[in-house]
């Protein structure tokens, strides 16, 4: 049963009716059947007035559900025969990071991707998915594995941020996450990017650079957190809810800007409700996206993906 | 919604002749580090750094190009792009104002060619004066430009970066900057041409983690505040004070992201030297 977020509380008051006139129903054996359907699609009916009326704070929250499915998910439900490989090669392997080799719809590709956990063990040991440096790195010497082998890249963004601390900086924070956008801006093979739950600052771009970038339906993307903004623009990290509609950070805001190409549906109340459907139209929408890159020459490849980012804002 | 104050200014380059411009209000000013109360006539003599200490003081981009450029040879490019609000978000809107009050530029960096001991070149000069050098749109558009002009006409690229890091008010479009800068220089580099980098103070963010990061060779000013994380919100994660002179430009240097820390005096003569090097190449 997945945690119920504030704003779902009608629903799940009519879930909680719904199973109280079962469990009478059945331990008095008497036939409830209309008063339950009744009920089940007024349910129904709440769930998806909410769900298309939602603010940007209530995204925030659906993008950080605790059981929203996380890159480990969606390897196992839509990449076949996956191989993690682990380490960057000069200093370590982050467990914030996952990358490796698989099959997508039976093509080899590449997969990277931040890690989030479900519960407090697992974020402790995942360090809530914010990378360090040997995690950008890690993503790098894969990258430039996949181009070596013209493999196409997946990545998979889920992150509030990079890792603050000590470690972090001594150990070049800043370069890794620069190296790592030169090398995708580089790196001759298709790119497609998807944002599964939040994207926050630098260490969501580290693997943000992609010849598509795709967004679920209740992601966010965002310069820093709404929390980072209240906190450092207003003192007041309380207005995190202000500051996530000031700054236009939902799927749907990330395309209006043209910074994303494509949001994909997720199912009613969020991709933790049904992980394998969510899946399924993830897989769908890769695909897609999969094919018109492929049908591109390296050539039109660069110079789409330079043209991209160049006309972001539309300056030039 | 341009804002309505943002009107043509006078090109920097114009400004950048004339004396009066460079000369701080008042007589005197007080050393950041030491205390030290300096003479303002000595102090611009001795490349805005202190007598007694050695402390650096921060410059302006005109102070920068002055300091740098052969003298009469800077030609700004892009100075009558204006700031971008594309929120409308009304403090934003006043924080602009007053940026271009306190620091008379239209945006937080200047770009442009020139040359250094008859080199010519490409540079770009940050101006923490305008809202502490955050990169928003016009910041990224521009400095992309130079890139850009550096490729095209074969010369090589100087970038005096400090910044406080993407400016938080334009959002995802302030992130998608360092995207957009790093793939210039991705172009730049596989045209064979050099960039060099000078970390200045302070240098951190999604500068810091963009196109600063990325010099063929980079160099610092001493004691330059350099990295992603600001110190603040590293000691409010750690819960801990950080130890004297972490994420210094000393610091960056032993643990080996930056090549050399150059003290101010030495700056121009170490840039011409390294240019110098880089004329000839096997063809």
């Amino acid at each position: 049963m997945a945690a119920t977020l504030e704003f779902e509380k009608p629903i799940q008051e009519l879930e909680n009716k719904i199973n109280e006139l079962r469990s009478f129903s059945r331990d008095k054996g008497i036939d409830l059947s209309n008063e339950i359907t009744t009920l089940e699609k007024r349910a129904m009916e709440v769930r998806e007035s909410i769900y298309s009326n939602l603010n940007s704070w209530q995204h925030v929250l659906i993008s950080r559900h605790p059981e929203r499915p996380n890159t480990y998910d969606y390897i196992n439900y839509i990449i076949k025969d996956f191989i993690e490989l682990h380490g960057d090669r000069c200093f370590g392997d982050d467990p914030a990071v996952v990358g490796g080799i698989g099959r997508f719809n039976s093509r080899a590709v590449t997969v990277i991707g931040h890690l989030k956990g479900k519960n407090t063990k697992e974020n402790l040991a995942r360090n809530f998915g914010m990378a360090h440096p040997e995690g950008f790195r890690k993503g790098m010497r894969l990258m430039k594995q996949a181009e070596k082998f013209k493999r196409p890249v997946i990545c998979f963004i889920d992150t509030p941020g990079a890792n603050p601390g000590i470690g972090a900086e001594e150990r070049g924070q800043f370069e890794a996450i620069a190296r790592s956008i030169l090398t995708m801006a580089a790196l001759k093979t298709p790119i497609i990017t998807v944002v599964i739950g939040e994207g926050a600052s630098g260490g969501a771009l580290a693997f943000g650079v992609g010849d598509r970038i795709l967004m679920q339906e209740h992601t966010i993307y965002s310069v820093i957190s709404p929390e980072g903004y209240a906190s450092i623009l207003w003192k007041d990290s309380s207005r995190a809810r202000e500051a996530a509609e000031a700054i236009r950070i939902t799927a749907s805001d990330i395309l209006d800007l043209g910074v994303a190409d494509k949001i994909i549906p997720e199912p009613l109340g969020g991709a933790h409700r049904d992980p394998k459907a969510a899946a399924d139209l993830l897989g769908e929408a890769l695909a897609d996206s999969l094919d018109e890159l492929l049908e591109l020459s390296l050539e039109d490849l660069m110079s789409c993906r330079y043209e991209k980012f160049r006309t972001i804002g539309n300056l030039k | 919604m341009v804002l309505e104050v943002f009107r043509k200014q006078k090109n920097v380059a114009a400004q950048a002749g004339s004396e009066n411009r460079d000369i701080p209000e008042g007589i005197w000013s007080k050393c950041g580090r030491c205390g030290e109360i300096l003479l303002n006539k000595d102090l611009i003599k001795n490349h805005k750094v202190c007598q007694k200490c050695g402390f650096h003081f921060r410059l302006t981009a005109l102070e920068r190009i002055k300091m740098t450029l052969d003298e009469g040879s800077f030609r700004e490019m892009d100075a009558d792009l204006l700031p971008v609000n594309p929120f409308n978000l009304s403090d934003y809107a006043n924080k602009l104002i007053e940026a271009r009050n306190k620091s008379g530029l239209n945006e937080a960096v200047v770009t442009g060619a020139g040359t250094i001991n008859n080199i010519p070149l490409v540079i770009a000069v940050m101006d923490t004066n305008f809202m502490m050098a955050s990169m928003g749109t016009v910041v990224g558009e521009k400095i992309t430009r130079a890139i850009e002009a550096a490729t095209a006409e074969r010369k090589p690229l100087v970038i005096f970066a400090a910044s406080g890091g993407a400016r938080m008010q334009e959002g995802i479009l302030s992130l998608m900057q360092l995207a957009k800068t790093v793939e210039a220089l991705a172009r730049l580099s596989e045209a064979g041409q050099l960039y060099i980098t000078v970390m200045t103070d302070p240098t951190t963010g999604g500068v810091s983690a963009s196109f600063a990061a990325l010099g063929d060779i980079i160099l610092a000013e001493p004691e330059a505040m350099i990295g992603f994380t600001g110190p603040r919100v590293i000691e409010q994660t750690i819960r801990q004070k950080l130890p004297e002179g972490f994420q210094r430009a000393e610091f960056f240097k032993q643990h080996g992201f930056i090549d050399q820390i150059i003290p101010r005096n030495q700056l121009k003569e170490t840039l011409a030297t390294l240019l110098e090097f880089h004329l000839q190449g096997v063809k």
